[in-house]
C-alpha cells in the first residue's frame, strides 16, 4: 500500500529537481513515442535536443534559440505573476496579436517617414495594445466576477479573427498586389526590430526579455508587491489581512502580463515576422504557459525552460525536415512535459510512503 | 443583402444541431463539476473524440462505431487528468490547461493521414408521424439521431442528479468533501468516474463536429468550442435544464451569423466570425449569478 504524506514545508530538493525529472520522462515517453512512429529514437532526441547546439550547422541555429525564446520568456515573466497570485490569464496569445496590431499601427501610420522616435513609439503602443486586451477579463473579473479564465480565452478567438481582418483590409500593403499582409516593417528603418549584432540573433525583445528577468527578480524576491503576490497566492485570508487588495491584485497581475505579451507581439512582427500576417501567430501565448510552469513560476527558472522549450521548437523543425518527424509530433511532446511536470510535482508537497498506511 | 434568403425554420432546425456538439461536451463537464472537479481539458478531450471518432467511422464505416471509439477516446484522456488530478494531487487548472495543449497535439498526430477524406454519411432520423407536423416537424423531429441522444442525456442527468441516490452522493462529493470523506463516500473513486464521463461526453461533442456538422477531419477544428462548453455550464449555474438554453442560445449566434455571412451583410465576415464568442463574454457577464459547488477546483487529500 502507498500513501501520502504532506510534507510540513514544500521540499526545497525537489522543487529544483523536478522540472530535470519531467524532462527526462518526457525524452523517455518520447522516445517510445518516436520508435512507434518508426524513426530511430536515439537520433531523434538528439536532433532535438542536441543538434540545434552541438551540430556543425549550430552556427545558423543558435540566434534562432534567442529568436524563439526571447517571446516565450517574455509572455512567460508576465504570466508567473498572474498565476503565483491565483489570476489565470490564458488568453496571452489573444494579448500578443493585439500587441502586434497596435505596434505596427503606429509604424505603418508613419510610412515611410523617417525618425528615431518611432520605433519608441510603437514599443509603447504594443505593450498598450496588450495591456488594454487584459484589462477586459481584469475589469470584468473585478466588477462584475466573471471568470477570467474563460474571457481571456475568449478574446483570443476575437484577437485572430481582428488579426485575419486586418490582414485583409485595413492593414494591407497598398503595393502588394493584392496579396494578404501587410507591408515589411523590416525593411522600414525606423520601424525595424533588426538585430543589435550581425548573425547573433539578438534583438531588442531579447533585451526586453532580459530586463523582464531581472525586474521579476528583484520583485518577487525584494519588493513588497512581490511579497503581496506570493502572500496572495498561498493564503488568500492572510493576504486580506496584510492589507493586499483582491482586485488590485487581479488588475495588476493581468496588466503586466498582458503588456509584456503585447511587446513580444511587437518584437515580433517589427523583426523576425516582419508583417502582420493572417497566420502571425504560432501559439506562442500558450506554448509560454508550459515555460511559466516549467520554471516553477521562477524568474530564472524561466529564463531556462523559456531556452528549453526554444530547443524543442528548433529541434523539431529540424527533425522536420531532416527525419521527416510529423510536426505534431513536437506539440505532443510540449504538452508531455507540462503533464509530467505536474505529474511529479507532488514530490515537492508530499512524501511517498511504502507500507501499511493505517487507517486512512 | 438578401435577408429572404434567410427561411427561418431551416434556421431553427440547424440552431439545433449546431448545439448538439456544445451540449454534449457540456453535459458531460458539469458532471464533473458537480462532483468538485474543475476540468479546463474539455477543448482537448473534445477534439481527441472528434479524431477517434473520425478514425473509427472511416476504417469501419459505421458512425455508431465512430461516437463509441470517441467516447472511449475521450474518457481515455480524462482518465490521465482523473489520476493527475485526484491521485498525484496536481493543479486542476494547470492540469486542465496541459490536458488541452496535449490533446491538440495528439489528434493532430493521430489524424495526419485523414484529411481531406469524407466521413461514412449519418442519415437523419425522419421520425414517422412528429417528423410530418407541419414547421415543428421540420425543426425538431427530423434530424440524426445524436440531436436526440443529447437531450435525452440532458434529461438523464437531471433525473440522476435529483432522483438518485447515486447524484445525491455525487453533489455531497462536489459540495463538501470532507464531509462525504466522513460519511464514508469513495471520493476519489466518484470523481474519477464522473471525470471519465465527462471525457466521454466531450469526446461524443468533438465526434459530432468531424462526423455530423463539417463533417471531415480538419487540425484544430473544434475552434473553442470545449470553451464555450464549459462558459455554458457557469452560464447555466450548473442546472442541467439551463445548459439546454445557453447551448440553444449559442446554436443560434452560430447559425445565424453564418446565414448573415451567406445572405452578404456588408459587415465583414471575420467580424461576424468573432460574434459567437463575444456573445459568450456578454452572457457570462450577465449570468455569472449561479453558485458553484463549493468543493470545486480543491484538492482533496484523506489525512488521518
Amino acid at each position: 500500500m502507498i500513501t501520502l504524506e504532506k510534507r510540513a514545508g514544500p521540499s526545497k530538493a525537489w522543487a529544483l529537481a523536478t522540472p530535470l525529472v519531467a524532462v527526462a520522462l518526457t525524452m523517455f515517453v518520447g522516445g517510445i513515442l518516436f520508435a512507434a512512429l518508426g524513426k530511430n529514437p536515439f537520433e531523434t532526441i538528439r536532433t532535438i535536443f542536441l543538434d540545434p547546439l552541438f551540430s556543425e550547422f549550430a552556427w545558423f541555429y543558435r540566434p534562432q534559440l534567442l529568436i524563439k525564446g526571447a517571446p516565450l520568456v517574455l509572455i512567460a515573466i508576465g504570466l508567473s505573476f498572474g498565476f503565483r497570485a491565483g489570476v489565470w490569464n490564458i488568453g496571452a496569445e489573444g494579448q500578443y496579436i493585439m500587441g502586434a496590431i497596435c505596434g505596427a499601427a503606429v509604424g505603418l501610420a508613419f510610412h515611410p517617414m523617417e525618425s528615431r522616435l518611432i520605433f519608441p513609439l510603437m514599443v509603447l503602443a504594443g505593450a498598450f495594445g496588450g495591456w488594454a486586451w487584459a484589462m477586459i477579463p481584469g475589469v470584468l473579473r473585478v466588477k462584475f466576477g466573471t471568470n477570467e479564465i474563460l474571457v481571456s480565452l475568449m478574446l483570443v478567438y476575437v484577437a485572430e479573427q481582428l488579426l485575419a481582418s486586418m490582414a485583409l483590409g485595413a492593414m494591407r500593403n497598398p503595393e502588394g498586389m493584392g496579396f494578404p499582409g501587410s507591408r515589411n516593417l523590416a525593411q522600414y528603418p525606423s520601424a525595424a526590430n533588426l538585430e543589435l549584432i550581425k548573425d547573433s540573433g539578438m534583438h531588442w525583445g531579447v533585451v526586453a526579455a532580459l530586463i523582464a528577468v531581472i525586474f521579476a527578480y528583484v520583485t518577487l524576491s525584494r519588493h513588497i508587491f512581490g511579497f503581496q503576490v506570493r502572500l496572495a497566492g498561498q493564503s488568500p485570508r492572510a493576504a486580506n489581512f496584510a492589507g493586499v487588495n483582491p482586485a488590485g491584485m487581479i488588475l495588476i497581475c493581468l496588466g503586466i502580463s498582458g503588456a509584456l505579451a503585447g511587446l513580444a507581439g511587437l518584437f515580433e512582427v517589427a523583426g523576425p515576422a516582419g508583417q502582420i500576417s493572417i497566420d502571425f501567430n504560432v501559439g506562442y501565448g500558450f506554448t509560454a504557459i508550459i515555460v511559466a510552469f516549467l520554471g516553477r513560476l521562477h524568474p530564472i527558472g524561466i529564463l531556462l525552460a523559456g531556452g528549453l522549450m526554444a530547443l524543442t521548437y528548433i529541434g523539431g523543425e529540424i527533425a522536420q525536415s531532416n527525419l521527416g518527424l510529423p510536426g505534431a509530433a513536437i506539440q505532443l511532446l510540449q504538452g508531455m512535459l507540462l503533464f509530467f511536470l505536474l505529474a511529479v510535482d507532488m514530490l515537492t508537497n508530499y512524501r511517498i510512503k511504502f507500507g501499511k498506511g493505517g487507517t486512512v | 443583402m438578401d435577408l429572404s434568403s434567410i427561411n427561418p425554420i431551416l434556421l431553427l432546425a440547424s440552431l439545433m444541431v449546431a448545439a448538439t456538439p456544445i451540449l454534449l461536451a457540456a453535459i458531460g463537464e458539469l458532471i464533473v463539476e458537480r462532483a468538485g472537479v474543475l476540468n479546463l481539458g474539455v477543448e482537448g478531450m473534445m477534439i481527441t473524440g472528434a479524431v477517434c471518432g473520425f478514425v473509427v467511422a472511416v476504417s469501419t464505416g459505421s458512425p455508431w462505431l465512430g461516437f463509441i471509439g470517441a467516447a472511449i477516446g475521450g474518457a481515455f484522456l480524462a482518465l490521465l487528468f482523473g489520476i493527475l488530478t485526484q491521485y498525484l494531487l496536481s493543479n486542476q487548472v494547470a492540469t486542465g490547461l496541459a490536458l488541452t495543449l496535449f490533446g491538440l497535439g495528439l489528434s493532430a498526430l493521430i489524424g495526419q493521414g485523414y484529411i481531406g477524406i469524407k466521413a461514412p454519411s449519418f442519415p437523419d432520423w425522419h421520425i414517422p408521424l412528429l417528423g410530418d407536423i407541419p414547421i415543428i416537424g421540420p425543426i425538431v423531429f427530423q434530424h440524426d439521431p445524436m440531436v436526440y441522444v443529447g437531450l435525452i442525456l440532458v434529461a438523464a442527468t437531471w433525473w440522476f442528479l435529483h432522483k438518485t441516490q447515486g447524484g445525491l452522493v455525487l453533489r455531497a462529493v462536489g459540495e463538501n468533501h470532507d464531509a462525504a470523506h466522513a460519511l464514508g463516500y469513495k471520493v476519489t473513486r466518484i470523481r474519477i468516474l464522473a471525470i471519465m464521463f465527462g471525457g466521454a461526453c466531450a469526446g461524443l461533442g468533438g465526434a459530432y463536429l468531424s462526423l455530423v456538422r463539417v463533417p471531415q477531419w480538419t487540425e484544430g477544428m473544434t475552434a473553442g468550442a470545449g470553451w464555450i462548453a464549459l462558459a455554458i455550464v457557469v452560464f447555466a449555474g450548473w442546472k442541467p435544464w439551463r445548459l439546454l438554453l445557453g447551448a440553444y442560445l449559442f446554436g443560434g449566434m452560430t447559425v445565424l451569423q453564418l446565414n448573415l455571412q451567406a445572405a452578404g451583410l456588408a459587415i465583414p465576415v471575420e467580424y461576424l466570425s468573432m460574434s459567437p464568442y463575444i456573445a459568450t463574454i456578454v452572457v457570462l457577464v450577465i449570468m455569472s449569478a449561479g453558485r458553484a459547488p463549493r468543493s470545486l477546483g480543491r484538492i482533496f487529500h484523506a489525512s488521518r
